[in-house]
């Protein structure tokens, strides 16, 4: 089982504490009347899935509850670092 | 390559099995092709057997970055069932289970496919409802499903626990009888063997590192680590790692790849006689030729193409099994391992055209492909000879994901599937 650290709670816990939540940094949109049929796909639908470095968030579901950021590489499943919502992208 | 049959088993049981040629060749790249499939799995392989056999495409060379059903081919759990939900998926399941019904024959090579029926488990009311939906929405589409009450479910499965007071009680079950189970190294190597003698090259430790884009944007060839091979027509075939290769091409896919698991028990005597899945605790099972309990576990949750997954997703499944099975609660378990699952937006599988002229694709079956290799071989050829789709796989377009015209079989099973 992978350890997370957890930004807020400044721990490191184990995987079943947490909940996966997704590519990061995925804006909404601002003016969603104004967007097109391949812009609510590429927001919707596309994702990343690279082979390597990739921002995800995570949620401390059964901690502290909250959600942040993380950069992972998927191919070790290694975490490089989490950081707060609202940070800049790592 | 020697036709396999009772006369020359026979015959070659007299030299001890000793003289048994290669069944084909380990073919070395060459400058070009008529056509190029990536992802040597059952899929790949099933896609250049139908361009050579019924399309006369004899040209094609399989590229595969390891050996040929090494990846998600090998690592699955042989599951056959086509009780889909809608209209459009249940076509393109049933397509698949009427081909495995004359594999064998057609291949000349034992794929083991064995109607041993396969049962869903309905746990709750929210189950039983489903579950009728589906039995009725599959009869309307000629697609063989019943309902069983909980004794009848015993009597079919044994060693199924439904007693009253069970952790899962079983409410009933849904059977479709023509499901079943196959040997899939044998669907590997039956198509690869059958495609090799009419003339496809199976190219193993080759992986593709680039895609070759000319001027009008249209498909030139492929960068390898074997060299450069020339092809106006490739079709991605390439499970998991699809979202890497469409990269190369200059797509932005909609798929996410997971980790998924399975696991095997030591070898016991004969005991369990069908496929039981049980989707709402996560548990399905059946018991292999050689004795094996074959056990599908989860996904993880997060991206990876770690191929291997985390411990508690197979202690999850583990307690599951041992409350709905109890007599295998002293079995060992002998090994597990992960394959990589391409998942859809709405786990669906992607296959038809891309916006690449002469890029075809055939990926996000998630953690349901093994089950539609013959369709999906069959499907990713005739939509490669003609560079349009089949009827049957049109509506798996990647334009769904634009214009909305899902086909969410994730909302119809809740679960992955």
């Amino acid at each position: 089982m992978i350890l997370i650290h957890c930004p807020y709670c400044d721990e490191k816990r184990p995987e079943i504490e947490f909940a996966y939540a997704g590519q990061a940094h995925i804006a909404r949109p601002v003016d969603p009347d104004s967007y097109s049929d391949e812009e609510w796909e590429r927001f919707l639908f596309i994702r990343a899935n690279p082979r390597g470095r990739h921002h995800e968030r995570w949620r401390h579901s059964h901690g502290c509850g909250r959600f942040f950021n993380a950069v992972r590489d998927t191919v070790t499943d290694k975490f490089e670092t989490t950081y707060k919502a609202g940070e800049p992208r790592k | 390559m020697t036709r396999f049959s009772a006369l020359s088993l026979f015959a070659k049981a007299l030299g001890a099995h000793q003289d048994w040629p290669e069944q084909w060749p380990d073919a070395a790249p060459k400058a070009s092709y008529d056509a190029i499939i990536v992802g040597g799995g059952g899929h790949g392989l099933g896609a250049a057997y139908y361009l050579a056999k019924k399309y006369g495409i004899t040209n094609v060379a399989v590229l595969e970055k390891g050996w040929i059903g090494g990846g998600n081919t090998g690592r699955n759990t042989t599951i056959i069932r086509s009780n889909y939900l809608y209209d459009e998926s249940a076509h393109l399941y049933d397509h698949a289970v009427k081909l495995w019904d004359g594999l064998s024959q057609e291949l000349n090579y034992n794929t083991m496919y064995s109607k041993r029926g396969v049962m869903m488990l309905a746990h709750n009311v929210h189950d039983i409802q489903s579950f009728k939906r589906h039995i009725h929405a599959n009869r309307l589409n000629g697609v063989d499903n019943e309902w069983l009450t909980p004794e009848e479910a015993k009597a079919y499965c044994p060693p199924l626990n439904i007693a009253a007071d069970a952790r899962y009680p079983v409410l009933g079950a849904a059977l479709q009888r023509r499901g079943g189970t196959a040997r899939h190294d044998t669907v590997a190597w039956g198509y690869a063997r059958a495609a090799a003698a009419l003339g496809v090259d199976i190219i193993q430790n080759c992986t593709v590192t680039g895609i070759r884009r000319g001027a009008d944007g249209a498909i030139e060839g492929v960068e390898t680590t074997r060299g450069y091979i020339a092809s106006k027509r490739v079709g991605v075939s390439a499970a998991g790692n699809t979202s890497v290769v469409m990269q190369m091409a200059g797509l932005d896919f909609p798929l996410e790849s997971y980790p998924l698991q399975a696991l095997v028990s030591e070898p016991i005597k004969p005991t369990f006689p069908c496929v039981v899945m049980s989707n709402t605790v996560h548990a399905y099972m059946s018991q292999s030729d050689k004795g094996e309990l074959v056990i599908g576990a989860g996904t993880d949750q997060y991206v990876s193409y770690s191929q291997r997954g985390a411990l508690h997703i197979v202690e999850h499944t583990l307690a599951a099994i041992c409350e709905i099975f109890p007599i295998y609660r002293r079995v060992r378990m002998l090994r597990t391992w992960g394959g990589i699952v391409d998942v859809t937006p709405d786990r669906s599988p992607i296959l038809g055209k891309t916006p690449v002229k002469g890029l075809y694709v055939n990926c996000g079956w998630g953690t349901g492909g093994f089950k539609a290799t013959p369709g999906a071989g069959d499907l990713l050829a005739y939509t490669m000879a003609k560079d349009e789709p089949h009827r049957i796989n049109a509506p798996f377009n990647l334009d769904r994901f634009r214009n909305g015209r899902l086909i969410d079989e994730a909302a119809a099973a809740a679960v992955a599937h």
